[in-house]
C-alpha cells in the first residue's frame, strides 16, 4: 500500500454500513446457519455462541462468542461477518479486530464488562455498531466512534414493541432538533446528554450522521417492513430466524419484505409461504427488571 | 433524460443524490416495468451476493440484459461492478455477465483493510477521492475493455463501450465528476438511438 492509502477512516467505517442499507443482518451460531443466511440473501451475519433468546434462557454471564465459532463462520461465507463484544470490554473488541471480523457490535445482549464506560471506538480500525433507545444515547455512541447504530429493542423476545418505541423516539427527537432555533441547541445537548457538535449537525441535515438499523424483537416479515416504514435503514434479526419453525423460509421472506416494505401484495405472498410459526414471543411487562437487556449501556 | 439506480439493496440514496446534483432526473428501480422509460442504469455498492439473488428472484436478469442490448448505458460501483462481470473468481456463476472481465471479490482483504486514496481516473479526474470498502479488483480484461484507473498496478475502473464500472464508491463522496462522465455517456447514447 502506498502512503496515499488511509485505512480505518470515518468515511471507510461509516461507508461500510452504508453498503448494508436495505438489507438484513442475521444472527448465526455456526457455519451451517451462516450458509443458510447467505443463501437467503443476508447482507451480513452476526456470529454468536447463542442467539439472544437462548442467552435469556441460559442466564449467567454472557461473554464474547467462542472465537472458534467466529472463525468457522468467517471461513464459511463471503458476506461480511460481525461479532459481539461486551459493553466496555475493549480487549474482547481488540481480539475480534485482530481476527479480521468486519464489524463489532458493542452489545447489551452480552453482560456488560464496564458499568460506567463504553469502548473508545474511534481508536479502532474495525468499525462498530451500537444500540440506542433515544437520540442522546445514539449520539453518545457516535461521539465514542460508533459508525453504525441500531435500536436496542428488547432482544430475544420476538416482540417488536420496544424497537418501535426506540425508532419512533429517535425520529421524533431528530425532527424536534431540526425545528429548533440554533440558540436552543446547547441546552438541548445538555438535556439529552449528547455532544453539541453532533446535535448541530442533525439540526442542519435533519438526519443521523450514520446508518441506523432496527434490532431487538423482529420476528416476522411484517415486523421488518414495519421498521423500514418507521425510518430504519435495514434490519437485524437475532433469534427470529433460527428460532422460527422454518429458518430458510423466514430468512428469505424477511429479506424480501425489507427490500419491498411498501409492496403489501408481496408481504402477503411471502407471509403465506413461511411454512411454520415464528419464534414464541415474550410480553415485555412480564420480564423482570434485571432481565431487560435494553437498560444495559449508559 | 432519466437514469435509474437499482434499489434492491445498498447505497441507493447516495447515487440518486449525485445524479440530481449533476441535474439529471433519477429514480430508484425495484421492478422490471420501471426499466422501460430509463436511458441508463446504475448498480450501487452493497452486497453483490444479496443483489444477485434478488435480481434473479424478481426476474430482472434478462430485462437488464435487453436494456443493455438496446444500447443503454450501465454503470456499476463495487458490488455493482461484480454484477456486470463475465466471470467471478471463486463463484459458480456470474450475474449479468455483460462485461468482458474477471473480478475477484474482497480482493484487498476484510473490512480492516478497506481504505481511501486519491487516484487519477482517465477522462474523469487527476485526483479523484476513491473509497474502497471490501472492494473487488478486475483481474483480467478482454480486448474491448479500456482501463480507466489502477491501484498498485491492478485495475479498479474500466469501460467497455457503453458500460462503466469502478471497484470503489464515487457515491460516498460529494464529487460528482464520475457521475458526470456517466451522464455524458448516457447523453451520447440517447443521441445515437
Amino acid at each position: 500500500m502506498s502512503q496515499n492509502h488511509q485505512v480505518g477512516t470515518d468515511l471507510v467505517k461509516r461507508g461500510m454500513a452504508e453498503m448494508q442499507k436495505g438489507g438484513v443482518i442475521m444472527d448465526v451460531v455456526n457455519a451451517e446457519q451462516a450458509k443458510i443466511a447467505e443463501a437467503s440473501g443476508a447482507v451480513a451475519v452476526m456470529a454468536l455462541e447463542r442467539v439472544p433468546s437462548d442467552i435469556r434462557k441460559a442466564g449467567g454471564v454472557a461473554r464474547m462468542a467462542d472465537l472458534r465459532i467466529v472463525e468457522e463462520v468467517m471461513a464459511a461465507v463471503s458476506i461480511p461477518v460481525m461479532a459481539k463484544a461486551r459493553i466496555g470490554h475493549f480487549v474482547e473488541a481488540r481480539a475480534l479486530e485482530a481476527m479480521g471480523v468486519d464489524y463489532i457490535d458493542e452489545s447489551e445482549v452480552l453482560t456488560p464488562a464496564d458499568e460506567v464506560y463504553h469502548i473508545d471506538k474511534g481508536l479502532f480500525t474495525v468499525p462498530f455498531v451500537c444500540g440506542a433507545r433515544n437520540l442522546g444515547e445514539a449520539l453518545r455512541r457516535v461521539g465514542e466512534g460508533a459508525s453504525m447504530l441500531r435500536t436496542k429493542g428488547e432482544p430475544g423476545t420476538g416482540n417488536i414493541v420496544e424497537a418501535v418505541r426506540h425508532m419512533r423516539m429517535m425520529q421524533s427527537q431528530i425532527r424536534k432538533v431540526q425545528g429548533m432555533s440554533r440558540d436552543e441547541l446547547m441546552t438541548e445537548a445538555k438535556d439529552l446528554g449528547a455532544p453539541y457538535e453532533l446535535l448541530l449537525q442533525i439540526h442542519e441535515t435533519g438526519k443521523l450522521p450514520v446508518v441506523n438499523f432496527a434490532a431487538g424483537g423482529v420476528a416476522t416479515p411484517a415486523d421488518a417492513a414495519l421498521m423500514m416504514h418507521l425510518g430504519s435503514d435495514g434490519v437485524f434479526v437475532g433469534s427470529g430466524i433460527f428460532k422460527s419453525e422454518n429458518p430458510e423460509k423466514f430468512a428469505r421472506a424477511i429479506v424480501e419484505a425489507t427490500t419491498h416494505y411498501n409492496d403489501y401484495d408481496l408481504i402477503v405472498r411471502v407471509s403465506k409461504e413461511l411454512g411454520g410459526s415464528p419464534m414464541t414471543g415474550l410480553e415485555i411487562s412480564k420480564l423482570r427488571p434485571e432481565d431487560r437487556m435494553q437498560e444495559r449501556g449508559w | 433524460m432519466k437514469i435509474g439506480v437499482l434499489a434492491l439493496q445498498g447505497a441507493v440514496r447516495e447515487h440518486l443524490t449525485l445524479l440530481e446534483k449533476v441535474g439529471v432526473e433519477a429514480v430508484a428501480v425495484k421492478k422490471q416495468e420501471q426499466l422501460q422509460d430509463l436511458d441508463g442504469l446504475i448498480f450501487p455498492g452493497g452486497e453483490s451476493t444479496t443483489m444477485g439473488k434478488l435480481i434473479r428472484k424478481y426476474d430482472l436478469l434478462e430485462p437488464i440484459r435487453d436494456f443493455y442490448r438496446q444500447g443503454k448505458p450501465l454503470f456499476g460501483t463495487c458490488a455493482g461492478l461484480i454484477l456486470l462481470a463475465n466471470k467471478i473468481e471463486d463463484a459458480d456463476e456470474p450475474h449479468l455477465a455483460v462485461m468482458d472481465m474477471t473480478v475477484k471479490r474482497n480482493a484487498f482483504g476484510r473490512q480492516v483493510d478497506s481504505f481511501e486514496a486519491k487516484l487519477p481516473i482517465k477522462g474523469v479526474a487527476e485526483d479523484f477521492h476513491a473509497v474502497f470498502i471490501r472492494a473487488p479488483l478486475i483481474t483480467h480484461v478482454g480486448s474491448e475493455v479500456e482501463v480507466l484507473a489502477e491501484v498498485n498496478g491492478e485495475v479498479v475502473a474500466a469501460r467497455q463501450g457503453h458500460i462503466l464500472c469502478a471497484s470503489f464508491h464515487p457515491e460516498l463522496t460529494d464529487d460528482a465528476r464520475f457521475h458526470q462522465f456517466f451522464v455524458d455517456m448516457v447523453r451520447e447514447a440517447v443521441a445515437m438511438r
